[in-house]
């Protein structure tokens, strides 16, 4: 029977030669992963249940970087409870402050996350490794907890929808300006418990760095996942950190799909998403006199050394308007270190950004960087729900991290054509 | 399982933001969590609420983050069901993980109003508005899913 990607690594996973969409099926798990918001709850239901030691010491990935470094004594004490779980059960991939990076960025760079796995993650944007080619999606707490017991995992086997984007890409257009696209004609509804298959030319020519956020947003359709099939630039990607075999697998030709969305990426112009949803995105010339408090830069979304690239070359020689503050957050230590290298840092400094170790912070209006009553943000973030950095009556826009630089140095939404 | 309550009515695309704002994520004590309980759409709420009410919504309610605090919360503060026309996918299975009920009617969305008051039939789907005399029917869970929510919940099952 002719499979897509998703249901070949799904029929593997569950020992079948073939699933079907609306199959219910039990996986086996090749990650685990959980952090300090997730995580405690997860071992509590762990012990609870009686667990004594987890199935497999190497599988489960714990990461304290939402409230991280501790923000409060609250925080401290929760990610103390993944610190002695981890110690308690030999944990190999525990990542304390100092080497922790944000999951979806850091996963990947360590070779964690492979091509071919099923990989379930307490975080809603564990969607983002697909873009290695793999199974990749978000559970609950107690998902993980009885993942943590069994090594396995139930799924509903997804239809898949298969976005195909063509076309050479407008000036300032990234691969968040892509991702933006979709969910703004699809709706945050429009793949709920669907799988999101991206193809064409410009998805191939696009870097690691533009797949892995396109694939991270996929759950801001309501996507159960998003899948890049694996080529020459994944595999040049993973060959260096794998630590570990892998699979590469690939869609049949025939394969079936619940539909085909075509994209024509000529006709996509950089946009911005306005409050309070994902979806609801305009153009970034037509987004009208938006003035700013706050620029911030970073994220699982867009935290990664292109990114920062990218924002550097709008800062290089500019200041940051004086009625914005502006945050830059490199999504882990290598990230921001390879910064440091080219000088990037320098650049922010000298621009007046701050500049943050590695920390989920304001995304989620965590610390580092909440908005009061009233005030406005430009993010390249995923997230622009009601009270998503701060006070319910603040507000989020979303960019790409071109847009977000050249809207600090301007104080409003703008492109950085209007430097 | 019968259960009886005043309906809460919110519109489509509630999400685990206003349901539990992230502020308050450092703790996982379901009391504290349900003091915050829809803060972020309705402060009010806390206070309005009684025990073994209903909250009514439309479509993709729970959409946003995987917390797993946003239908503990919704439980601990008492709500005793929550309807929708649909649900995004990571709550839905929260939800049944830990044995919050939920049920899927597009018609009980679209007709049910604020504070009417509804008598539920878990089990047959069936949900009795008392205030409008309607009935309406919730999609029919598939047998897997039934098999955990007998069985109180993913970890119960996995024990079994």
């Amino acid at each position: 029977m002719a499979m897509n990607i998703t249901e070949k690594i799904l029929a593997q996973g569950c020992g079948k030669k073939s699933v079907a969409p609306g199959d219910f099926i039990e996986c086996n798990v090749d990650i685990a992963l959980s952090n300090d918001v997730t995580a405690p709850l997860a071992i509590e239901e762990f012990k609870k249940a009686g667990g004594k030691r987890v199935f497999d010491k190497d599988k489960i990935v714990l990461v304290p970087d939402h409230f991280c470094p501790n923000k409060d004594i609250k925080s401290a004490e929760q990610v103390k409870i993944l610190r002695e779980f981890a110690k308690e059960q030999k944990i190999k991939h525990f990542f304390e402050v100092g080497v922790m990076g944000i999951e979806h960025a850091l996963l990947p760079e360590e070779g964690i996350v492979l091509p071919g796995d099923i990989i379930i993650g307490a975080d809603s944007h564990t969607c983002t490794y697909g873009a290695l080619g793999a199974f990749a999606t978000g559970v609950g707490s107690t998902d993980v907890a009885a993942c943590m017991i069994t090594g396995k995992v139930w799924f509903k086997v997804p239809s898949t929808i298969k976005f195909i984007f063509n076309g050479k890409l407008n000036k300032w257009v990234t691969g968040k300006d892509l991702i933006l696209y979709l969910i703004g004609d699809i709706g945050v509804d429009g793949a709920n418990y669907k799988a999101i298959e991206l193809t064409g030319e410009t998805i191939k020519n696009l870097t690691m760095s533009d797949r892995f956020t396109m694939c991270n947003m996929a759950i801001e359709a309501g996507g159960k996942s998003g899948i890049i099939a694996p080529d020459k630039k994944t595999i040049d990607y993973v060959e260096s950190r794998a630590e570990r075999p892998y699979e590469i697998y690939e869609s049949d030709k025939n394969a079936k799909y619940e539909k085909v969305i075509e994209y024509d990426c000529s006709k996509i112009e950089p946009l911005v998403a306005f409050p309070p949803l994902p979806s609801n995105t305009r153009q970034v010339k037509e987004a009208g006199n938006i003035k700013i408090d706050q620029s911030v830069i970073g994220s699982c979304t867009n935290g990664r050394i292109e990114d920062l690239r990218l924002a550097a070359k709008i800062f290089k020689g500019r200041k940051v308007h004086h009625d914005v503050r502006t945050i830059i957050f490199p999504a882990t230590q290598k990230i921001y270190l390879q910064a440091i290298k080219e000088g990037l840092i320098e650049i922010f400094i000298n621009s007046g950004c701050a500049v943050s170790t590695p920390t989920c912070g304001p995304c989620l209006g965590g610390h580092m960087g909440i908005l009061a009553k009233g005030e406005r943000a430009i993010a390249t973030t995923n997230r622009n729900f009601i009270g998503r950095m701060g006070h319910p009556e603040s507000e989020v826009y979303l960019s790409n991290p071109a847009v977000a630089a050249a809207s600090a140095i301007t104080g409003k939404i703008s492109l950085p054509d209007d430097l | 399982m019968i259960l009886k309550g005043k309906v809460h009515k919110y519109g489509d695309d509630v999400n685990t933001d206003e349901i539990i704002p992230a502020r308050y994520l450092n703790t996982i004590n379901p009391e504290e969590l349900a003091k915050h309980c829809m803060e972020d759409i309705d402060k009010e709420f806390v206070k309005k609420v009684s025990s073994r009410d209903v909250i009514v919504a439309g479509k993709n309610f729970g959409c946003g983050s995987s917390r797993e605090h946003a239908p503990l919360c919704i439980k601990a503060v008492g709500v005793s069901c929550v309807i929708a026309e649909s649900f995004a996918r990571i709550f839905f299975r929260n939800a049944i993980n830990i044995g919050l009920p939920i049920l899927e009617s597009k018609e009980a969305s679209n007709k049910i109003k604020n504070g009417d008051e509804l008598e539920i039939n878990i089990k047959e789907g069936k949900i009795k508005n008392l205030t409008s005399h309607q009935t309406y029917s919730a999609n029919p869970f598939p047998d897997f899913l039934l098999k955990i929510i007998s069985s109180d919940g993913l970890l119960k099952y996995i024990k079994r």
